[in-house]
């Protein structure tokens, strides 16, 4: 992955096209994970490897389940039996805070933007392993005086890339909810993280920035990084997903690169109903 | 009309003793709650923690004034806030707020107790355990001091308070110009937020009710040495509400907030007692309307009155932004 491809189509060489394939080189796995709400099986999936980086896009029908599994991979819920693989860390009975350090960060559906912090406070909460976060430590400026300069240059460097610069000083509460967007993933990216994960990150996106948002997430890719997102917006899921798992009623139904998906009888049955049988136009949504 | 007492009142009320305890109780509160959007609302016990660990280690347990120190204002303190945070940190901010208020009501029956009394002094409770304090006071106990505002012994625990109250008004202000005060606000903004970027919110939240916790037993530690008593009846609920009053007045999540908040309240109580007192008893106040005994009771009604005003006109307090403020709304 040193090259600058557009896509990375060739990390997935000789990969079935079917649910829970083996990948070449998983950064990811998840094993029988199931999660019921009550009588609701929400999650019952049996197998996933998430190929390293590469874009993996996660789509499905409402109520598919792909948020609640979404939160199983990133720690922030628990499910009821199964394994979460990192990096061959089993991630069961670890906290969320933890799986951050570990290199797993993720962005939320509705933006977590600290409001009444501004935008460079924000950045700079991503910083990992600050030594003035300890309370006796803060009382002594020189012990991280350093730090969070070098902590600051490189929040203002990223928020040159995502063009939040001229905001620099504002209170995040007054961005807009596309810049919002880019805040989050701005702040992620501190923690120089292995993988991303972004929950539904075109949401309330204006078109204007949509497309900006889509080449800083390509940009992820190219600096060797692994991006996961649950995704309702069909173009963004073809023009940047390397690689679509679909789920359907809490089950992952199907595998492949974007192009296979919207053949698949599987995933024409579940957006559609069974009894429906042409092709999904997913350039129609 | 002695105007020359009303005045030297109300500035009793801006610097003196009350506002001493209560400013650095509301201190506590402004890093629970402004810093990190802790909901405590029993800062009552952490001011009994103070009060109860100084003279209980003095009285009842013969240990001199210094462990005494040591046992009000950071081993009580530590252990009530662990008591209370392990269980309910981990939930919603409600949680807390159900269990201090329990549990300040919880420690004032129990100290009140009378099958307690060898221990706490039940409902007369400790006295005489600061004498050590008042051995290294400068001042001439006959005298008057500071504008005539203080006599001997009053100005020595005004003096220390003054000094412990800009010390912890600095560590206030440091700490949260430093990375460690960013992820409080961060927790108080967003929890998962701050989780997401792998900050242990439990154990920041846990650092916060600690060390807040503390403040408020200096508070509670400073009244129990100024009147050379601890007595559960020191703690109720009210004291909770009045440290409440003084945070909201000056401003949340503002170094000055509370300490402000604080001297205006105890100035307008102060003022408002000796002016309203002044008023009947010169015949400037009918009867009808109200009479000395009432004064009391007048005073809070304006201590309300105010309150709403401000709730209307001000909500950010004397301190906060309107701009602040306003992005809740969006």
């Amino acid at each position: 992955m040193n090259a600058e491809p557009s896509t990375a189509q060739e990390l997935f060489d000789g990969v079935p096209y079917e649910p829970g394939a083996a990948k070449n080189d998983p950064i990811l796995v998840a094993d029988n994970v199931r999660r019921a709400f009550g009588g609701l099986v929400a999650v019952d999936v049996e197998h996933l490897e998430v190929q390293r980086g590469a874009i993996t896009a996660l789509i499905g029908p409402n109520g598919a389940g792909k948020t609640t599994f979404f939160n199983l991979l990133t720690n922030f819920d628990e499910p009821d039996t199964g394994d979460r693989l990192f990096e061959g860390n089993d991630l069961s009975g670890v906290s969320a805070y933890k799986v951050a350090n570990l290199g797993m960060v993720r962005t939320f559906q509705l933006t977590k933007s600290l409001s009444k912090m501004t935008v460079i406070d924000n950045m700079r909460l991503g910083g990992t392993e600050q030594a003035g976060e300890s309370f006796f430590r803060a009382l002594l400026p020189f012990l991280w005086r350093r730090q969070e300069a070098e902590i600051t240059e490189r929040a203002d460097a990223l928020l040159e890339r995502f063009k939040l610069s001229h905001m620099r000083d504002e209170f995040a509460g007054t961005l807009s909810g596309g810049q919002r967007k880019l805040l989050e993933m701005a702040r992620a990216l501190m923690v120089r993280p292995n993988i991303v994960m972004l929950d539904e990150p075109m949401a309330g996106v204006n078109p204007a920035l949509k497309q900006s948002l889509l080449d800083h997430v390509k940009g992820l890719r190219d600096e060797g990084m692994t991006v996961l997102f649950v995704e309702h917006d069909m173009d963004m899921v073809q023009e940047i997903s390397d690689w679509v798992v679909v789920m359907a009623e809490g089950r992952i139904i199907a595998e492949g690169p974007p192009e296979s998906i919207s053949s698949n009888q599987a995933v024409v049955d579940a957006y559609l109903g069974s009894h429906h049988d042409s092709a999904l136009d997913l350039e129609a949504d | 009309m002695d105007w020359g007492a009303i005045i030297q009142n109300l500035f009793r009320g801006f610097i003196g003793e009350p506002f001493i305890y209560f400013s650095l109780a509301a201190m506590g509160l402004n890093m629970h709650y402004g810093y990190t959007g802790l909901l405590n609302f029993g800062q009552a016990v952490f001011m009994a923690a103070g009060a109860y660990g100084l003279s209980m280690a003095v009285v009842t347990l013969g240990l001199n004034f210094w462990w005494g120190l040591l046992l009000g204002i950071v081993v009580f303190p530590l252990l009530l806030a662990l008591i209370m945070g392990v269980p309910t940190l981990r939930l919603r901010a409600d949680y807390l707020a159900i269990v201090t208020i329990a549990a300040s009501e919880m420690f004032r029956i129990i100290a009140r107790s009378p099958s307690l009394d060898r221990w706490t002094g039940s409902s007369d409770g400790l006295t005489a355990f600061a004498n050590r304090f008042y051995d290294f006071n400068p001042f001439d106990k006959q005298k008057r001091y500071f504008f005539g505002l203080f006599i001997g012994n009053q100005m020595w625990v005004v003096l220390i308070g003054w000094i412990v109250l800009s010390t912890v008004a600095l560590i206030v202000w440091m700490t949260m110009r430093s990375p460690w005060g960013r992820v409080l606000r961060a927790i108080r903004e967003d929890e998962d937020a701050a989780r997401s970027l792998g900050k242990n919110a439990y154990w920041f939240k846990m650092q916060a009710l600690m060390i807040g916790g503390m403040f408020g037993a200096l508070g509670g530690m400073f009244r129990a040495i100024g009147t050379q008593s601890a007595q559960p009846q020191n703690f109720i609920t009210d004291v909770t509400f009045f440290a409440w009053v003084a945070l909201i007045l000056g401003g949340a999540a503002r170094v000055g907030g509370p300490i402000a908040g604080a001297a205006i309240l105890y100035g307008i109580l102060n003022f408002t007692d000796v002016f309203l007192r002044q008023l009947v008893e010169n015949g400037y106040m009918p009867e009808v309307i109200m009479d000395g005994t009432q004064v009391g009771q007048v005073r809070f009604m304006m201590i309300g009155l105010g309150l709403i005003l401000l709730a209307i006109y001000r909500p950010q307090g004397i301190f906060g932004t309107k701009e602040e403020m306003a992005l809740d709304e969006r």
